[in-house]
């Protein structure tokens, strides 16, 4: 009988910059329909993770399995959403125009996006409520209206498993609320799902899973098993008053 | 064709050429980097001149090209070792290979045609003299013979991998997910960099090259927000920039090269001014407006609350505006001025009283707050 592989498979992904390690030996499976956060102090490794992952970063040891295969073989399963910041939003182009970037893959080189792209990319706007902006100049959306054009390009791709580094970063409740419908749309499909995330107090209500994450991995799994003040204690240490805070309103 | 009618075409064939890998220099925010480029190719011509002897032969723009491909792996691994920024790496790497390829002038290429003025300016007003000629049969001058090449190289390039240079400027990150080499496309488009400053070169010189690749596309970023238009535009600039500079020259009888940089800094200047959106003009109005209309708002807000109030007298009058509320007399008078055109307040003498409407405002106004 043919097992079943784990969406995602990590195992001992090691990433230096030098002779300094920023990840250390980390593993993680993520089963398929999860959403999993990341959480981690600043420089805990949290970006390196997913970069390393995606081969965007030299990895120094390690593997890692899509659906158990390699993942320059899934390539085209595998979604990407960067940090809004890592881009020029003043590129002269419009958000029709990004979102269907999301289809080059597909299209190879030199094939030019046409008519299907188009549709394929107004139906994603349309997802995360920006149909109406499609014409738009990108310099000219709000931080948050960028956040969810990025998803949309995401989105058109179709694919199989999504990274996404911190999508909820200064975003208005308007984006935030169709972020959460659009990852919950995601796990319903079957989709798997894997957001850096900085706001502690949500991830109960937005995640499965939970990967706790400083240099090292200090824990993964469930939510309601790992996410304990104890482990958070241990991956954010000195900053005890505020974890105990977060831990407190968990309980309650 | 005339000698004045040839170096026209020359210059607007340099001009249209070298802004086209501009362009995407410029989006990148990569563009100290064409200046590096188009000096550190000088080593590799004087290497290339050693090798064959022949001043015209292909292997000075192979020459060209690998050394600025080098420029760009040098400047790359010096960022990597995480010691220094890559416009530090830039300041390192170009006058190096300059001052290698300036040395090898001097000592060794002494009695030929490469010397370091011409290197620098180049002279345009001499390209029709030397002729491309094949087989006894007079083709054109060599150098636009030279540069329609490269344009036509730049074009094709341009034109068929569109969608991929478009990714990869944007967003290199995702053209890494998506399986588009960012790197090698880096590469191809500095070498095509590199290719467009050597055959500049000749006419323009090194150090005007590198006003051609920047100031067309620049100007042109301020006047469009889509990619092709700014391809469009950068090139007509470009153009511009040539037949003016040409002109211009001739007027003040002085060297077309410099003139030619002297129009594409004063389009650029002239874009930066009045572009329509970006324009530092539109910008300096629109946020005059802005300051106005929100002076506006406090104005209607601060009478509502002290209105009907025993200190109304006091507090509503537009001197008091100018001492309590730290209000130039200019900017007060602009926003009771705005107030009153909408119809917000009216005044009774010294006094400055709200109107329906203008407490229908300061009610809005605060709900928003």
């Amino acid at each position: 009988m043919k097992q079943e592989h784990p969406a995602i498979d990590v195992r001992d992904l090691t990433v230096a910059y030098r002779e300094k390690p920023v990840l250390w030996d980390v593993d993680l499976q993520v089963p398929s329909g999860v959403l999993l956060a990341i959480v981690g102090p600043n420089g805990a490794g949290k970006t390196t993770f997913i970069k390393a992952v995606l081969g965007l970063v030299h990895a120094a040891a390690g593997s890692v399995l899509i659906h158990g295969e390699a993942y320059s073989a899934k390539r085209k399963r595998v979604a990407y959403v960067p940090q809004r910041g890592s881009v020029d939003w003043d590129f002269p182009t419009s958000v029709l125009d990004v979102v269907m970037m999301g289809l080059y893959g597909q299209l190879g080189w030199l094939r030019r996006p046409g008519k299907t792209e188009k549709e394929k990319a107004l139906r994603a706007l349309a997802e995360v409520g920006m149909e109406e902006l499609a014409d738009r100049q990108i310099s000219q959306l709000s931080g948050g209206q960028q956040q969810r054009v990025f998803l949309a390009r995401a989105l058109v791709q179709q694919a199989e498993v999504y990274f996404m580094d911190e999508p909820f970063q200064g975003v208005d409740a308007t984006t935030e609320k169709a972020i959460v419908d659009l990852l919950r749309n995601l796990r319903e499909d079957g989709k798997t799902v894997v957001v850096v995330h900085h706001d502690l107090q949500t991830v109960p209500e937005y995640f499965d899973q939970v990967m706790l994450l400083n240099v090292r991995r200090i824990a993964s799994g469930l939510v309601e098993e790992v996410f304990t003040e104890e482990n958070l204690r241990t991956t954010y240490g000195g900053r005890v008053a505020f974890v105990s805070a977060v831990a407190a309103r968990k309980e309650s | 064709m005339s000698p004045s009618f040839e170096i026209q075409l020359i210059a607007i064939v340099v001009a249209v050429t070298c802004a086209l890998p501009g362009v995407f220099l410029v989006l990148q925010r990569m563009a100290m980097m064409s200046d590096a480029i188009s000096h550190a190719i000088l080593p590799g011509i004087v290497i290339a001149f050693f090798i064959t002897q022949d001043l015209s032969s292909p292997f000075m723009i192979v020459g060209a090209a690998a050394a600025g491909v080098l420029t760009v792996a040098l400047v790359e691994a010096l960022r990597k070792t995480g010691l220094l920024k890559e416009d530090a790496a830039i300041g390192i790497v170009f006058p190096a290979l300059f001052s290698v390829g300036v040395i090898l002038i001097a000592k060794y290429a002494g009695d030929v045609h490469l010397d370091v003025d011409a290197v620098l300016l180049g002279e345009l007003a001499f390209a029709p003299f030397d002729r491309f000629t094949v087989g006894g049969l007079d083709i054109g001058p060599r150098a636009l013979v030279v540069m329609s090449a490269i344009l036509v190289v730049n074009v094709v390039f341009i034109t068929v991998f569109f969608k991929e240079l478009k990714l990869t400027t944007f967003d290199a990150a995702l053209a890494g997910t998506l399986g588009f080499a960012p790197v090698l496309m880096h590469y191809v488009l500095m070498g095509l960099v590199s290719v467009t400053a050597v055959g500049a070169f000749d006419a323009v010189g090194s150090i005007l090259v590198v006003a051609l690749m920047v100031a067309p596309p620049a100007a042109a970023f301020m006047l469009t927000r889509r990619l092709k238009p700014m391809i469009l535009l950068s090139c007509a600039i470009g153009g511009q920039s040539a037949i003016g500079g040409y002109w211009m020259a001739r007027w003040l009888d002085a060297s077309i090269a410099g003139s030619m940089a002297t129009v594409s800094g004063l389009l650029f200047l002239t874009a930066v001014l009045l572009a329509p959106e970006r324009g530092l003009i539109s910008m300096a109005r629109r946020q005059r407006g802005q300051r106005v209309e929100f002076g506006s708002k406090m104005l209607v807000i601060h009478l509502y609350h002290h209105e009907g109030l025993p200190e109304a007298e006091k507090e509503c009058r537009l001197d008091h505006l100018e001492d309590h509320l730290r209000w130039e007399h200019a900017f007060a008078s602009r926003a009771v001025r705005s107030c009153k055109s909408q119809g917000w307040i009216r005044r009774e003498g010294e006094l400055l009283v709200l109107t329906s409407a203008g407490r229908d405002h300061a009610r809005e106004a605060l709900v928003e707050l």
